[in-house]
Order: C-alpha cells, then structure tokens, then sequence
C-alpha cells in the first residue's frame, strides 16, 4: 500500500486554499512549475523567501508554505533587495505581475537589474491590472482592449526581455504557460544564477483581458500560445516585441556573468578600506 | 520516460483527482499526451466537471496534467506494476 | 562606538546613535537637510559591519528597509518632507506588519519643495496622521545634538519593545547645528533587544499577541515560513478579509502604543512649579522659548516651559493637569498651527491656548516670545 501526494502539495499552505485565481488563469500553472524547480534545484526550503506585490500574482506568496512577503504595490523588489542583503543565504524570489513589477515598480526594476541584485524575478505577464478589473498596462498590445482604454489601448507596450536585459539583467526568458517543462527548467537556472535572473511568463486573463478582447478562454489561450510561440533560444531582446499580429517569440535570451551587488559592493569597499573593512555575511 | 517493450510494462499511471478543487478549465484534457483524460458528466460541489481516466491502461503517469493544473486538482504518479492499490495521502480542499 | 567626547552636529550624532544602537543596514535618498546622516553611515557601517545602499527612490528606501528588518537587521532611514511623503505609504505598512524600523525626518519648510536648507516643523501633524487607516505612531523631538544622539537610541529600543516604526522628527536647525556631543562606552548603552520567539515553527503564529498586545518575530531563513502582508490579517498572518479580523486586528494595533502612551510619552519641564503661563515648544523652538521664559522671569513674570520630547503619544495627561492651574499656553512652533491643536484639545477650554507660529525658515527671535508671554499673562 502505497500513499501518494500531489507534488506541489508539500510546497502549499493547506489552509488557504481554495485560491482566489479564476478557472483558466494560468498562474496556478506557473506555481506547480516553480514547485517542481524547487525540488529539481534541491534548495533549502527554509532559505527560500518568496516576496510578492500587490496583484493577482501577487497572492503567490500568500500561498506558499515558505517565508513569504506581501509587500506594497510595485515594491517587491525593493523589498526583496533589503532582504537579500540583510541574510545574503536566502534564496529570494520575487513572484509577481505586470502591472505590479513594470507599471508602477518598474523604477526599482530597472535599478535592481542595473545593480545585479542576486534575486529571481518571476513576472507572470497577463497584459493586464487583473485584480483590479482589467485596466490597461503597460504590456498591453495596441489595440486590446481594457476598462481604462475601451476604445482599445493606444501606447506602445514594453518589450519586458528587452527592457531586462538593458537594463544589466544576467538571465533573461520568456515562455508561456503552455510551456510548462520550459519553465520549470528556467526557474532551475535561474534559482543556480547569480544575479538578477528574470522570467517572463505569459498567461491567460480569461475574465478579464482574454474575454474583454474576444479571444476565448483559459484553454483557447493556451492552446493560442502553443500554436503561436516561436522558441528561439537565444534571440536578440529588441527583437521579441509582442503584438496582436505575430507569433510570441519565446525562450532563453541571455544567460551572461557579472558581479553581483554584494560582490561589487565587497570588492570595492575591501579594495578602498583594505583591512578597515568589516565583511557583511548577514544580520 | 523509460518504458519496456508494450507486452511487458514495467509501469502504469495512475492519476488522483480532488474533485473539489477542480475548475473545468480544461487543461489536463487537453495536454494529456495519450488524450485519455474527459470531462465527467457529474458536476462538483461548485457547479464544474472535473476530469476522469477514461482509459486506465494507456495512462503513463507523465503528470503532465498535474502540471498543467492552475487549480492543483490533479497529478498522475507512476506506479510499478503489480501494486494493486495506491491512496491519495490528503488534499481535501 | 566611538566613546568619548565628540564635537558634531545633529545629523552626524544622529547617525551614530544609529550605529550605537546597533543599526547595521539602512537605505536612503538624498535630501537637504537629512543627507549628511546616511553619508555619515556609509562612511562608517563598512567599518563595523552593516550595509548602506542608496535606493532610486524614498520609496524604495522605505521598503528596502522592511524587507532588510524582516531578514534580521536593525534599519533605518532619513529624508526630509517631501521624502517624508513618499515614505508614507510603507510607514502604514510598517506598523500593519508590526516592523521594527525608526525613520528620521529633518524638517525643513514646506510646503512641497520648500526651503531646503532652512528649519520647518511643519510635518509634525504628518508624522502622526500622514499614512492611511488607523495606526498609532511614536515619534521622538531632539532639541540638540546630544539628543539627536540619544533619542535615535530610544527610538530604535521604542521600535523593539513595541514592533512598530518609530519617527525622530529632527529639524534644520538641530541637523546642522555643531554642539558637544558625549558618546558613552558601549556597555553603558541600553539596547532592547529584538523580540524574537524562542517557540519551534510549529507552535509560533506570527500575529499571535503576547500578554501585551505584541507579537513575538520570527524572521527569514530560520524556518518559521511565515506569512508577512499588509492586507487586513489573522494570527497566522493570512488575509482575512472580514470585519472582525479588522476590528480585532487594528484594535490591537492601536492598543499597543495608545494603552502604553503614558510609558512611552516623555517631557521636560521647567518653571511650572507656579507658572501662570506654561509655554509648549519642541526641538529647536524649546531653546528660544527657553530664553524667552527666562527674559519673562526677569520681569517678574510667573512662566515655565513645557518641552514635548516623545511628541507622540502627546503628553495629553500633564497638559490636562496643568490646563486646571495655568492660565494659558503659549504654543511656539515653527509652523502656521500643529501641536497647538493637540493642546487645545487636552486643555478642554479650562485654560487659553494661543499660538505663536510662522512658516519656518528661521527660528522664532525670543522677544516675539516674550512679547506673547507678556500677551498671555495679561
């Protein structure tokens, strides 16, 4: 007699489910891919700090039987910086939306991307402010539709693979939530990458920008983004706009080495101060 | 995944459905690789049909469909052939 | 530490009441007049161990700091008002959370840009009201370099005790003022330490409060997997979107620093024994109006000082008391009406309260002090 449990099932705080994600939504999907990273990378369970913002994907950390923070709309990053750097043997994840992590955090991910700050990003793309109803963002293709742009969105959207890696991101990937092997695979790297690592995933909104913008449900998207994504590994960013017209360029764009935040602020201040220098290994 | 010759299988798949988490969004129907999984013609306390194996002994517990699942509603696990029977360990919703 | 007899300014003494309380990471952004505190730390932290980062943003300074407590250290940051604004939102989520953090404001004029190198206290109402949704704050008034030494002390032991941000609301004028400063032995400092539970992950709930209305911390990377959110939450830290988790939760919020408010409230009086006329002043202020209650004993006249140095909790109490005896307040601030209003409010139309304010960017000169004395005893 044999007993078995779901995977990801160790990896969820019991209580709180049922979550709130519609039927569809693909961030459920992304988690049960981030579980079985977990496992893949073998990392310590206890050394994983997950710190979310304010969204839809933002009830990630909320869910997750690990130290989880729920900060303030758009500043997980900054959140998860000061985390990093006060216990540099966490494993810090930052698990949040679009809106959240472009929109209104998108100063501080530039910033934490330019630092090399040691933190894996997950940003699940659903083109839209979710929890809110479904207002523009700014990854929403011209010409969708949303509640604050109903007469369809008129701004050129970012092109997050491109805006990471310029602005110094160390590992860079896009892949959909069809994509589910990819994915877990990505989150593993990056988990073992030092530096900012960054991963877009694409996912369904069925309630709210899939049904505003007439294209079907969870599964009418999914099977959209296996018929329509294009992997190729190593593509140049400026290259992988997203749009209402052409394929969904996915896969791993960068994969680069660069000191870190704590190792450049170590070697700088151990050059300067030589045996002045008190090291930092943690609060 | 590694399998004997068709006659002689070393293992079988097996899936476990909560069936009251489910969300019918369909995921698992889809991405089963053998196409076996269907949707049920009962509904769940929340007005869904979940899924069922509808063919058993093609199923080879990839657990595509338990990754798949936005609702964790199910997984598939590869069991040795010859365990007769095998208990979902919790996972009431 | 560096004990001894120190010649610094306000800024510079705050920042080493940091390092002597045992602050080891702050973020921060530049602004006149409070840059010179987290230059002061980063020259120095790489020297005793700690970090200092300068964030994009007070918005990223303010988080990174609660992100940092939250990994184990001991935080803090400085701005000034408009940072002060920016810093509002994680200041409420900072005590939403129960994160021991101490935030230090230098006043200057307002409002919005202002007067950037000259003294305000036009933040002060700020300081308790300034983040949405209800919360009690403390908040600590140095009126020297000396004090901004030791009261940054206090506020991080306040911080502790309590689990909440604590501001030091600092002014231009005692910032960048030059006065003595006396820097004890470590051992002579007293540090309340972080009240970390001592239960096994199993048995801790993260919100659960003590017999006083507080939690016991936990923080990351030792097992406890907690549950950290500024939503509305239960003992287990899970969101809880309901009523009665409002009430309970917020209640106890409250509670915590209200029930305690005559613990932690602090002042310094001086001639009220039999004062007609109790004068109320704050940080650098308190020294003019020092002055001026002595130029108006000189002419005979029956006036003390009442010098707020915890400004919030307010010293509601000893206001109410002397409000039966006392004929009036003389409040002096460095802005168009704040604390008066706290005063006016405890006095409870028992005694006159008069305001002698003006928009900052210098201090009040003591004759016009004097001469609202002179007003306020006739």
């Amino acid at each position: 007699m044999s007993t078995f449990i779901n995977p990801v099932e160790p990896f969820l705080r019991a209580d709180r489910m049922p979550h709130i994600w519609c039927p569809g939504c693909g961030i459920g999907t992304t988690v049960n891919c981030f579980a079985r990273a977990l496992v893949e990378s073998k990392l310590p369970l206890e050394k994983v700090a997950v710190v979310s913002g304010i969204g839809c994907t933002g009830r990630v950390a909320g869910y997750l039987h690990l130290d989880s923070f729920h900060t303030t709309h758009g500043r997980a990053i900054p959140f998860a910086t000061g985390l990093k750097l006060a216990n540099p043997n966490l494993h810090v994840v930052v698990y949040s939306g679009d809106g959240d992590l472009i929109a209104i955090g998108g100063n501080h991910f530039i910033h934490a991307a330019r630092r090399n700050v040691d933190i894996t990003v997950i940003c699940v793309n659903n083109f839209t402010y979710g929890m809110t109803g479904g207002q523009v963002a700014p990854t929403t293709p011209v010409g969708a539709t949303a509640t604050t742009s109903p007469y369809g969105c008129f701004e050129r959207p970012f092109n997050l693979p491109f805006l990471a890696e310029s602005s110094g991101a160390v590992y860079v990937a896009r892949w959909t939530a069809f994509h589910v092997r990819y994915i877990a695979h990505a989150m593993v790297e990056a988990f073992q990458k030092k530096g900012f690592s960054f991963i877009e995933i694409l996912s369904p909104c069925p309630t709210l920008y899939q049904r505003r913008n007439k294209m079907g449900d969870g599964l009418d998207t999914m099977r959209f983004y296996k018929q329509h994504s294009v992997i190729k590994n190593g593509a140049s960013t400026h290259e992988v706009d997203i749009n209402l017209q052409s394929d969904i360029i996915v896969g791993k764009f960068v994969d680069i080495e660069r000191p870190t935040l704590q190792q450049a602020m170590e070697q700088q201040l151990r050059q300067t101060l030589k045996d002045r220098y008190v090291g930092w290994g943690g609060a | 995944m590694a399998e004997a010759a068709p006659k002689a299988r070393k293992f079988r798949g097996r899936v476990f459905i909560d069936w009251n988490r489910c969300k019918g969004c369909g995921f698992c129907i889809e991405f089963c690789p053998p196409k076996i999984l269907v949707f049920s013609e009962e509904f769940n306390s929340h007005g869904y049909h979940p899924p069922y194996l509808a063919k058993e002994e093609a199923c080879t517990g990839c657990d595509l469909c338990g990754l798949y699942c936005p609702d964790f509603a199910i997984f598939g696990v590869r069991v040795p052939v010859g365990v007769e029977s095998a208990e979902i360990a919790s996972t009431k919703a | 530490m560096l004990t001894g007899a120190h010649f610094l300014d306000g800024d510079c003494a705050c920042s080493e009441g940091a390092l002597a309380a045992g602050a080891n990471f702050a973020a921060g952004y530049p602004i006149t007049p409070s840059t010179e505190v987290v230059e002061h730390f980063a020259a120095r932290i790489p020297t005793v161990g700690g970090v200092f980062l300068q964030m994009e943003d007070e918005l990223a300074s303010s988080i990174a700091i609660v992100g940092a407590a939250w990994g184990g250290a001991k935080v803090f940051t400085v701005t000034s008002g408009p940072g002060f604004s920016l810093m509002m939102e994680h200041l409420g989520y900072a005590a939403m959370t129960e994160t021991p953090l101490v935030l230090v404001d230098v006043q200057r004029g307002g409002p919005s840009t202002g007067l950037p190198t000259l003294p305000g206290q036009a933040d002060m109402m700020q300081a308790r009201w300034g983040s949405h949704g209800d919360y009690e704050i403390i908040a600590l008034c140095p009126n020297s370099p000396q004090e901004c030494f030791n009261l940054t002390i206090d506020a991080f032991n306040l911080a502790e005790e309590y689990r909440t941000p604590v501001l030091v609301m600092m002014d231009e004028c005692v910032g960048h003022m030059t006065e003595k400063v006396m820097i004890p032995l470590a051992e002579e400092i007293k540090i309340y330490p972080r009240r970390y539970t001592s239960l096994p992950p199993s048995e801790y709930l993260p919100y659960r409060p003590g017999p006083d209305g507080i939690p016991e911390m936990a923080k990351a990377g030792d097992g406890y997997r907690a549950e950290v959110t500024g939503l509305t939450h239960d003992e287990h830290g899970y969101p809880a979107m309901n009523w009665q988790a409002q009430h309970k939760l917020v209640s106890r919020l409250v509670g915590k620093i209200r029930g305690n408010a005559d613990r932690i409230t602090r002042w310094e009086e001086k001639g009220l024994e039999d004062a007609e006329v109790a004068v109320v002043a704050y940080g650098i202020t308190s020294r003019v109006a020092e002055r001026a209650m002595q130029m108006a004993r000189a002419e005979g006249l029956a006036v003390g000082l009442l010098r707020p140095v915890v400004v919030w909790p307010f010293p509601e109490k000893r206001i109410r008391e002397l409000a039966a005896r006392v004929h009036a307040f003389v409040v002096v601030e460095m802005n168009y009406g704040q604390m008066v209003y706290e005063v006016e409010r405890c006095a409870g139309g028992r005694a006159r309260t008069l305001l002698l304010g003006h928009g900052g960017g210098t201090v009040h000169e003591p004759e016009e002090i004097l001469k609202a004395i002179r007003e306020a005893a006739a």
